[in-house]
């Protein structure tokens, strides 16, 4: 069934065009003179091939939620945007905190086809913080689990955190952490700050998100495990993470395309399309996220694709659901963001968005180089158009983007995933 | 917004007090002694139909009017050798187009020592058009008590009434086209005193 | 276009002196014989109450129908916020009712703000969460200003949660707004972590403020902020934020003394000061009345409003 072929011309990584060959799921050739034959042409010219993109932080709303996003809509608005593979997080209902309902969610990613779906297991049964799941289990099931994280919620009980910190090492595991000190952001509704303080509303203070990096790391670095940490928002938080990788502690950390590119001044429209956890924070952290991302601190862009029904958002601020959609616009905002600023070329961009999370995640079969014998995963993308972002376009079921209208550059044109097209001339396959 | 002038017709309100200088297209058809005059005359005549003014209380209509009346009141106590008590009367809240402009400040409203029960309440206005501002202070005056009479003095009375209303007093009859504006220029408001007319400015 | 009410900042020096010239305007008509005035016959006000505020409520009702306007009160306590009732729903239902303007009074900030972008009439905040207040700013305002005349210079100190205090965000706004020099006076626990870039001096100390104040401004301190420890004990809060009768003998003499109500006494107030005759309680009681018939003329009186805010529509 598999269908070879050539893509004519593209610039890998945005350096010279070459034309890339694509047979029996894997990167046949890439090169001047290539074998074309038997081969559909895919005209690139012009456009930038990358390694296909990597989700490390995905909310697929299924099971529990499908009015908002299921993993077939929600694969398909990953294909949109150029991933060929998502981690789903497991604060789903029922929660993904056993083997069954891990291996319900992979299945659904391969029944839907358009990327690959990795749970993501609960650190504690039911995300309550108090036990932990059987983590064992879900890293033993069909789905393989990596990577366990409780998202939407903190491990903040310290002894719980080191447990599982510890338990994971037995399967190469990897604790995704989501750093809220719970008593510090009790109500919180924005970044506490002179906008909460005009505004009205409840902060959320910087340092509840880094006291709890700062005794993660510490953690992590005694009990010698890997820690990722999840959706870092604040200068704070960075400035910990580069002295914990200075002493040699096994962190990662990830930031969203909405924290690089937007601050806490949009909520003065009070329009809850802005309302996000952790919440955006001041155009000064914003700075410090871009350079962490440039200069490795920060490791990947994840995007945190949180699909949310158009009356949790047509709201009061204070009862609006919090998570924005990203999957279809992460590219751009991160070209806008890092490329457009001369902070991170396209390598830097493969490398943050494909390699580094395939590997946070010990995704084997992602995140591999633009090379020969590489599983055929590539994303196309044309850096040139500038257009504004259409909610009512998006493949996503959801519409809570907080980019309508805003006019951000280039556009995901195809999607390889193992050398089948999911997406082709900007749509679905 | 600027409140200096408010006569009857909606189109003329851009015209205000100081930066209303005469132009080449505006003449003057009072001068400061004309007003001067009419306003004598007028306090002869309210003497007369008044009896001797006993009971007399000029209320004046915001902004102009409430000049004149001090005027008149003035003219009056020179006549009579005593003073006759005067007020000022802002009808805004009582207008009925209110509706086809933005809402505007209000002035104040302020009865003499004595009030208006029974006595004998003179409006001064100073230009008589439509008639509507005649109206909404006899609106108001309703709220503010029960004259015995109420009588009506203008400095100008340029015709086109939309409302069964005459004035008792007139300074002068002025004919006029609806495509002019009056402007009455006062003193104490403006810096002279003169009666324009004019075409009427474009909106 | 529609303008609207929702913050303290959205009115202009000229705005707010319209509103105040306005309201004595009317606060003299009304002390007279002019009881009700016709000037918003035929217009339609709609009190949207989502949170219990009676005096807030009946000042605002009151205000209304002396001007002849419609009033529908619509109160939608118990389809409070948690209950997750849709505020875009009651817009809907506010529309077809054809509200020419909205007040609404309810428990989360920025829920006017919501509003107006739904519904056509000019939408007046009457206190929303813990963010604004801004006729009680106007009608405090007001109240300062037949006391003292001009605001500009006065020394204005407001004392007590400010961090949580629709009332202290609209006063702080308004009062820089006409020229007065405003301080905060509070335990650091209830002023917000930002309060240094809010246009006013902050004091942790009373006793050094006081004798400088023309206004001392008392808010009403809750006692659920005890439990969640912004302050030890009510009596520890009394002693140093509150304002007694021996304190009150250390202010000029011409000073006032103002709470927006409603009143604990004994703790930030006690009994003594607040009936005393610097108080004006009871005066910014009736001066309520005023100011919101000014905000409601200007905002419904004339073919399009002469004060407030435009919001953009989403």
């Amino acid at each position: 069934m598999s269908t070879a072929y050539v893509i004519k011309g593209a610039r890998i990584l945005g350096g010279d065009p070459a034309d890339i060959v694509v047979r029996d799921g894997v990167i046949a050739e890439i090169g001047a003179n290539v074998n074309t034959e038997g081969a559909e042409v895919v005209e690139a010219e012009g456009l930038i091939a990358l390694p296909g993109l990597v989700d490390l932080h995905t909310h697929l709303r299924e099971p529990g939620r499908e009015d908002a996003e299921t993993v077939e809509s929600g694969t398909r608005a990953a294909a949109m945007g150029g991933y060929t593979a998502v981690h789903a997080m497991a604060n789903t209902d029922p929660v993904a905190d056993s083997a069954g309902v891990v291996e319900q969610v992979w299945r659904l990613g391969r029944e839907a086809g358009y990327c690959d779906v990795q749970p993501v297991g609960a650190v504690t049964a039911g995300l309550k913080g108090e036990r932990l799941a059987e983590l064992g289990a879900m890293a033993d099931s069909a789905a393989g689990v990596r990577v366990f994280s409780d998202d939407g919620h903190c491990v903040s009980d310290a002894v719980i955190m080191r447990r599982a910190l510890e338990y994971v090492k037995a399967f190469d595991g990897v604790v995704a952490q989501h750093a809220q000190e719970p008593r510090l952001t009790e109500g919180a509704q924005m970044n506490e700050g002179e906008m909460s303080a005009a505004l009205g509303m409840r902060g959320w203070p910087a340092v509840a998100e880094e006291a709890i990096i700062a005794r993660d790391v510490l953690l992590a670095q005694h009990v010698g495990s890997r820690l990722h940490v999840c959706h870092v928002s604040t200068a704070g938080s960075v400035e910990i993470i580069r002295w914990a990788k200075s002493k040699g502690c096994r962190v990662t950390a990830e930031v969203t395309p909405h924290h690089l590119l937007l601050n806490d001044g949009l909520a003065a429209s009070y329009d809850p399309i802005y309302k996000v956890n952790p919440p955006l924070r001041t155009a000064d952290d914003v700075t410090a996220l871009r350079h962490a991302l440039a200069d490795g601190t920060i490791d990947v862009v994840a995007t945190d694709h949180a699909p949310h029904p158009v009356e949790a958002k047509e709201t009061e601020w204070a009862v609006a659901a919090m998570g924005m959609i990203g999957l279809e616009t992460a590219l751009s905002v991160v070209h806008e963001a890092m490329v457009e600023t001369g902070l991170l070329d396209w390598a830097g961009v493969a490398e943050r968005m494909s390699l580094a999370p395939a590997r946070i995640g010990r995704l084997s079969g992602q995140g591999r180089p633009l090379e020969a014998g590489s599983p055929a995963n590539i994303t196309l993308y044309d850096p040139s158009p500038r257009r504004a972002v259409d909610p009512a376009a998006m493949a996503s079921k959801s519409r809570n983007t907080p980019y309508a209208g805003l006019e951000l550059p280039g556009r995901v044109v195809a999607t390889f995933l193992r050398g089948r097209a999911t997406v082709l001339e900007g749509k679905l396959q | 917004m600027n409140a200096a002038h408010r006569p009857d017709d909606p189109a003329e309100t851009r015209v205000t007090g100081r930066d209303s200088g005469p132009d080449s297209q505006q003449k003057a058809v009072l001068e400061g002694p004309d007003i001067r005059r009419a306003l004598t005359r007028i306090a002869h005549e309210i003497l007369e139909r008044t009896k001797g003014g006993e009971d007399v209380v000029l209320l004046g209509i915001q902004t102009r009017g409430v000049t004149l009346a001090e005027r008149l009141a003035g003219a009056l106590n020179e006549v009579e050798g005593r003073p006759v008590p005067w007020g000022s009367l802002d009808v805004t809240m009582y207008r009925d187009d209110l509706r086809l402009r933005p809402a505007r400040a209000i002035r104040r409203t302020e009865l003499p020592q004595g009030g208006i029960e029974d006595r004998v309440v003179v409006l001064v206005d100073d230009v008589l058009f439509s008639g509507r501002t005649v109206r909404a202070a006899l609106d108001a005056l309703n709220e503010l008590g029960r004259p015995r009479a109420v009588q009506l003095a203008v400095l100008v009375d340029r015709g086109h009434r939309e409302l069964p209303i005459r004035a008792d007093y007139v300074g002068k009859n002025l004919p006029t086209s609806t495509r002019e504006t009056v402007k009455v220029l006062l003193a104490e408001n403006d810096g002279r005193d003169a009666v324009l007319l004019g075409p009427k400015e474009e909106k | 276009m529609k303008r609207h009410l929702i913050s303290a900042a959205d009115l202009t020096r000229d705005d707010a002196l319209l509103v105040l010239d306005t309201a004595e305007e009317l606060a003299r008509a009304t002390e007279g014989s002019m009881k009700k005035l016709p000037t918003l016959r035929g217009r339609t006000v709609v009190n949207l109450f989502f949170e219990d505020s009676t005096r807030t409520r009946i000042s605002f009702e009151a205000a209304a129908k002396r001007l002849s306007a419609d009033v529908i009160n619509f109160s939608a306590k118990g389809s409070s916020v948690s209950k997750g009732e849709s505020l875009k729903d009651t817009a809907l239902t506010l529309e077809a009712m054809g509200a020419d303007g909205v007040v609404i009074r309810h428990g989360a900030s920025g829920a006017p703000h919501r509003l107006a972008n739904w519904v056509k009439g000019s939408v007046v905040n009457a206190g929303d969460g813990t963010h604004e207040h801004p006729t009680q700013a106007l009608l405090d305002a007001f109240t300062m200003r037949r006391r003292l005349g001009d605001l500009e210079g006065r020394k204005v100190t407001i004392v007590g949660d400010i961090l949580h205090s629709r009332v202290a965000r609209s006063n702080v706004l308004l009062l820089n707004t006409l020229g007065a020099e405003v301080t905060v006076v509070a335990p650091p626990t209830l002023l917000p972590v930002a309060i240094d870039t809010w246009p006013a001096e902050v004091s942790y100390d009373l006793d050094a403020v006081l004798p400088k104040s023309d206004v001392v401004m008392m808010l009403r301190v809750q006692h659920e902020r005890m439990n969640a420890s912004y302050f030890p004990t009510v009596r520890e809060y009394s002693r140093r934020y509150g304002l007694d009768a021996e304190r009150m003998a250390r202010m000029a003499d011409h000073a006032i003394v103002m709470h927006p109500g409603p009143m604990n006494r004994g703790v930030e107030i006690a009994a003594e000061v607040a009936d005393s005759v610097r108080s004006t309680i009871v005066e910014q009681v009736a001066n309520g009345v005023s100011a919101r018939m000014a905000v409601l003329y200007l905002l419904l009186g004339g073919s399009e409003p002469a004060i407030g805010k435009e919001v953009s529509q989403s």
